[in-house]
């Protein structure tokens, strides 16, 4: 029997964004107090989340469950926090009180407009995140999930433009189009397969039952696809359409929360629906690792043709989903592990060079890294974080991408998939062969003439620089203190 | 007084259809009251009603007290199947009462008590439908209704109305040939017009039960009631009747006729003919679950190719009709499709009012009329848009709403009976609701087209000016709050479906009878 705790606190984590909404949208005509509101939330938000931190590393799992809900299908709303999402849980809730820091100076330095909708539906966007990570059972999850993509669509549309347009479309028919295709009808097979139960506590939902290979296949890919917002092929190119939002949205959501609520229902499916024994019984994982492995490799390489800094990242990003896919799929221990880690390690390192990309926009209108000749010389602290961040994502000491890459490889190593150890080395090597130059580019090109002229520092507005400042300092400090991301992850994994 | 109940809720309309005859005349101001009361009091009844049925299990009424079985005795009886639908009728014409206030008003003045004699006696004939257990009877009370709603769908201003009523006139009355010829070879057969009589008659008797007659006469009323119900490619007559007719007739008709008649259909099979024979004997389950299928995406696809409103709206409610008909059809052994269908009656009700009150508003307040029209529409009327999301939500199966719901217990059903083309047809038809309402979102957030260039020009950087229109452009509170209510209960219905689907499923046989002999 688990160890559960009844608790409001992972409510009232997923709560307090949503009881911003009300207040940014009172305030509208009061910047100030307005993203005060959003802070307020956004440390409040962090606070619960702390709050419930020692009793998970005590070993235990809070539940809420609302009972009188959902009950029809016996399927009440749940919600039910463990390792990983608590692990989850504290990444995104951190990283949004430094994203919402961001927008501010980015939101004013380009003197942006409907500051108000944004910052009403970032918040918004934040519960359903946290809802997610705390969704108890397969329906809580997709009804956060579902909330997720449709709050985020005002964000990702701000412009309101053509091109606006067409990637919000391109978003919202990926995203709501395979989850109503794949994932709701996944759900109810398990539904009707598990005979009603849908709870993520015990044992996982399908552990044990007569699941053929042909159905058990159907359902993992029904899932796998279902959850596109993991980004796997070939349902991704919604995340490069996704691009043509403000950068804090594409950093926080299109980096961390959106695409991390993917390869976590992933996880969840794996860990949850199947459970990681039963799953590697079924065989069925392999076909999951080749898909995830294809996705890896010619994500990176489309990435090396972008010349459009924000696409060049939201490719990396995509290989790097499927980084953690892969390692879920394998299905060992260090592998899960791995995974596991990588959603924190990846969420610090991309988050850095989506708030560089940001305030190279912001401070020199540049998107293009064709433009970035000699601009390290005069934005150093951005580019030394940008440098940090591609070293993370990399997996390049002293950052803790190292760390998570290392899991990855070893979990690799333990299932005997020597062909997949050598997808993720690939891999890396392409992951430094399309950061660097970019690097290179900044501080050792010579500058365009023109813009020899004026030389010194200048920097984006602090409210930019900051943030990124302190990421690029997170992903270093991972590094050396990964103790507990670790102890969550072995909360898992059941490894002492 | 509560033995009366069940006849207080037909009687009152009426009665109320009579007052505004006599005294509605000549001054049209006690129109509105008279109706508002009875339906009211309607509505009380009904609630009453339900109340008893959860306590007490089914009521029997028999008007006048006449009670012998081949007599000529009205028996209404309200059970588990009925009781919420009655709840839904009450709950939806008083709504649409409030919400027709204005709209009657811009009307010609002269037809204002016309149009309350018809809406009544609609009420009237909706309530009796949904409770009778007289098959002889359910025919006339249909008769009442679509009598009532021809005229309320001519009463537009437009010819093309007429038009529509004229093509209602006679899809209507061949329906009501049909069923009513089939309930005649059913008084052949057993001598009687009481539905629980008809079918303790057909269970005793083997050789009247597998005769060709009943057959014939199954046939004939389930051709007379998909007329009524518009199911593919039965549903000619009514995409143009709701559309052009007044926006208030819209509202009434569009979200209770359909599901009335679909219900009826369910009460025919369960209460009639029984499960087991419709199921095992008859074995026609499949072949209707391909007919429905066929509803569900051809509704699905000519929806799409709409670009009025309510034009779409209404080829969307012919997509979900096929939904309710292949879910009361499936045949699955824990009849999570049957009781599936009766919750999308309830469900499919408040999101098609929710929706047809928007298009409503939309079509008055600011012209819109196309889907093109609505540009930048969100930021002129937020609350109305905010209900037109939810509706549109719970239309392509978002949870919380009751739409979500629906589809769970109809594609459980679809999986458990094993009808794979349901189930890929009722996610086909999610999607493209998904792209038809995007569609209209996208339209209404941007605007059709957008400025060229970045949103930071310097013209729109000021945000308070923004948001300063907000809320001029809304309509008045008594449009928005039966809108505002009905949003409310859609969220309500998807919350609560557990003990709704419970309560359902209490009217239906045990499961083992079915099982049983399922082939």
């Amino acid at each position: 029997m688990e160890n559960t705790v009844t608790s409001l606190l992972p409510v009232l984590a997923c709560l307090a964004s949503l009881l911003a909404v009300p207040l940014i949208v009172l305030f509208r005509k009061e910047p100030f107090l307005r993203e005060m509101s959003t802070f307020a939330a956004g440390i409040l938000k962090f606070t619960f989340v702390l709050m419930m931190l020692p009793i998970i590393l005590d070993g235990k799992t809070i539940v809420h469950t609302f009972t009188d809900g959902i009950g029809g299908i016996n399927v009440p709303i749940m919600f039910r926090v463990d390792g990983l999402g608590m692990l989850f849980a504290l990444v995104a809730s951190s990283l949004w009180i430094l994203t919402s820091l961001y927008a501010i100076g980015y939101m004013r330095g380009l003197k942006e407009h409907s500051q108000t909708r944004f910052f009403a539906f970032f918040a918004l966007s934040l519960s359903a995140t946290l809802g997610v990570a705390f969704a108890g059972n397969l329906l809580t999850l997709y009804l956060f999930y579902e909330m997720l993509s449709l709050s985020t669509w005002p964000l990702v549309t701000h412009h309101q433009d053509k091109e606006a347009r067409t990637g919000g479309r391109t978003y919202l028919s990926y995203l709501l189009g395979t989850s109503i295709a794949f994932a709701i009808p996944a759900i109810i097979f398990t539904f009707v397969k598990a005979d009603g139960d849908l709870s993520f506590a015990g044992e996982a939902i399908l552990a044990g039952q007569d699941l053929g290979y042909w159905p058990a296949l159907f359902l993992l890919l029904g899932f796998a696809f279902g959850f596109s917002k993991a980004g796997m092929m070939p349902f991704h190119s919604w995340l490069p359409g996704a691009m043509v939002a403000p950068t804090p949205v594409s950093a926080l959501l299109h980096a961390v929360a959106v695409v991390k609520v993917g390869v976590f229902c992933v996880i969840r499916v794996i860990t949850g629906v199947f459970g990681v024994e039963f799953f590697k019984d079924l065989s069925v994982n392999l076909v999951l690792c080749w898909i995830a492995a294809f996705t890896v490799l010619v994500s990176s390489l489309i990435a090396l043709s972008q010349d459009n800094l924000k696409r060049r990242l939201a490719f990396s990003t995509i290989g790097q989903l499927s980084y953690i896919v892969l390692g879920v799929a394998l299905a060992t221990q260090h592998a899960v592990a791995g995974s596991m880690m990588h959603i924190a390690m990846h969420a610090f390192g991309k988050i850095t060079l989506f708030f560089c990309a940001g305030a190279i926009f912001v401070a020199y209108g540049k998107k293009y890294i064709s433009q970035l000749d000699g601009l390290g010389r005069k934005m150093p602290f951005t580019f030394g974080a940008f440098a940090i961040g591609a070293m993370s994502v990399t997996g390049l000491p002293p950052t803790g991408g190292l760390l998570s890459k290392i899991y990855l490889v070893w979990g690799a190593a333990e299932a005997h998939q020597i062909a997949l150890l050598c997808v993720y080395l690939i891999s890396s090597i392409l992951n430094g062969a399309y950061f660097f130059p970019i690097v290179y580019r900044a501080f050792f090109k010579p500058a365009p003439e023109a813009e020899i002229a004026t030389p010194g520092v200048k920097e984006a507005p602090l409210a930019c620089v900051l943030p990124l400042s302190i990421t690029a300092v997170g992903s270093v400090l991972l590094f050396f203190f990964p103790g507990l991301l670790l102890e969550l992850t072995n909360l898992m994994t059941g490894a002492k | 007084m509560i033995d009366q109940l069940p006849a207080i809720m037909v009687l009152a309309p009426m009665f109320g259809a009579l007052m505004i005859g006599l005294f509605g005349q000549k001054d049209h101001r006690v129109c509105f009251p008279i109706v508002f009361t009875s339906l009211i009091i309607s509505l009380g009844a009904a609630i009453g009603c339900a109340n008893l049925v959860t306590k007490d299990g089914t009521i029997d009424y028999f008007m006048a007290g006449w009670e012998e079985p081949l007599g000529i005795g009205i028996q209404l009886r309200i059970d588990h199947l009925n009781a919420l639908v009655i709840v839904l009728i009450g709950v939806a014409t008083t709504l649409v009462s409030f919400f027709s206030i204005r709209r009657v008003g811009a009307l010609d003045t002269e037809k204002t008590p016309h149009f309350y004699i018809l809406y009544l006696l609609l009420c009237t004939g909706l309530y009796g439908i949904t409770i009778t257990a007289d098959a002889f009877n359910l025919f006339v009370l249909v008769e009442i209704t679509s009598l009532t709603s021809y005229g309320l769908i001519a009463m537009g201003s437009s010819r093309r109305g007429t038009h529509a009523a004229i093509n209602y006139v006679l899809m209507g009355t061949i329906g009501a040939s049909f069923y009513l010829l089939g309930v005649g070879y059913l008084y052949l057969k057993t001598g009687t017009l009481n539905m629980h009589d008809i079918q303790a008659i057909l269970q005793a008797n083997e050789e009247v039960r597998n005769s060709n007659a009943v057959i014939i006469a199954f046939l004939f009323i389930l051709m007379g009631i998909w007329i009524k119900m518009a199911f593919f490619p039965l549903h000619g007559w009514l995409p143009n009747a709701y559309s052009y007719c007044p926006s208030s007739t819209a509202c009434l008709l569009a979200p209770l006729m359909t599901k009335i008649s679909v219900y009826v259909m369910i009460r025919v099979m369960i209460s009639i003919f029984g499960l087991e024979w419709i199921f095992i004997h008859l074995g026609w389950s499949h072949l209707v679950v391909i007919l429905a299928v066929i509803a569900i995406v051809a509704g699905s696809v000519l929806a799409l190719a709409q670009r009025e409103i309510k034009k779409m709206l209404c080829y969307l409610i012919v997509a979900e009709v096929g939904y309710m008909v292949g879910g009361a059809w499936l045949s699955d052994s824990n009849m999570w499709g049957l009781s599936g269908a009766m919750y999308h009656v309830l469900s499919d009700a408040l999101m098609t009012l929710c929706l047809f009150f928007v298009a409503g508003i939309w079509s008055k307040c600011i012209d819109a009329k196309e889907i093109d029209d609505l540009e930048g529409v969100f930021k002129k009327m937020p609350i109305t848009s905010a209900c037109f999301i939810l509706g549109a939500l719970a239309m392509i199966g978002v949870p919380p709403t009751s739409g979500f719901f629906s589809k769970f217990y109809l594609i459980r059903g679809g999986i458990e009976g094993g009808h794979w083309e349901y189930v890929a047809a009722l996610l086909f038809s999610s999607l493209v609701n998904a792209v038809l309402f995007f569609r209209i979102f996208e339209i209404a957030f941007f605007g059709k087209n957008p400025p060229e260039g970045h949103g930071h020009d310097e013209e729109h950087h000021d945000d308070h000016e923004d948001l300063h229109p907000v809320l001029e452009h809304e309509v008045s509170w008594r449009v928005t709050i039966p809108l505002i209510v009905t949003a409310v209960l859609i969220v309500l219905l998807g919350l609560f479906n557990g003990p709704v689907v419970e309560f359902i499923r209490e009217a239906f046989p045990p499961t083992s009878e079915i099982v049983s002999a399922r082939p």
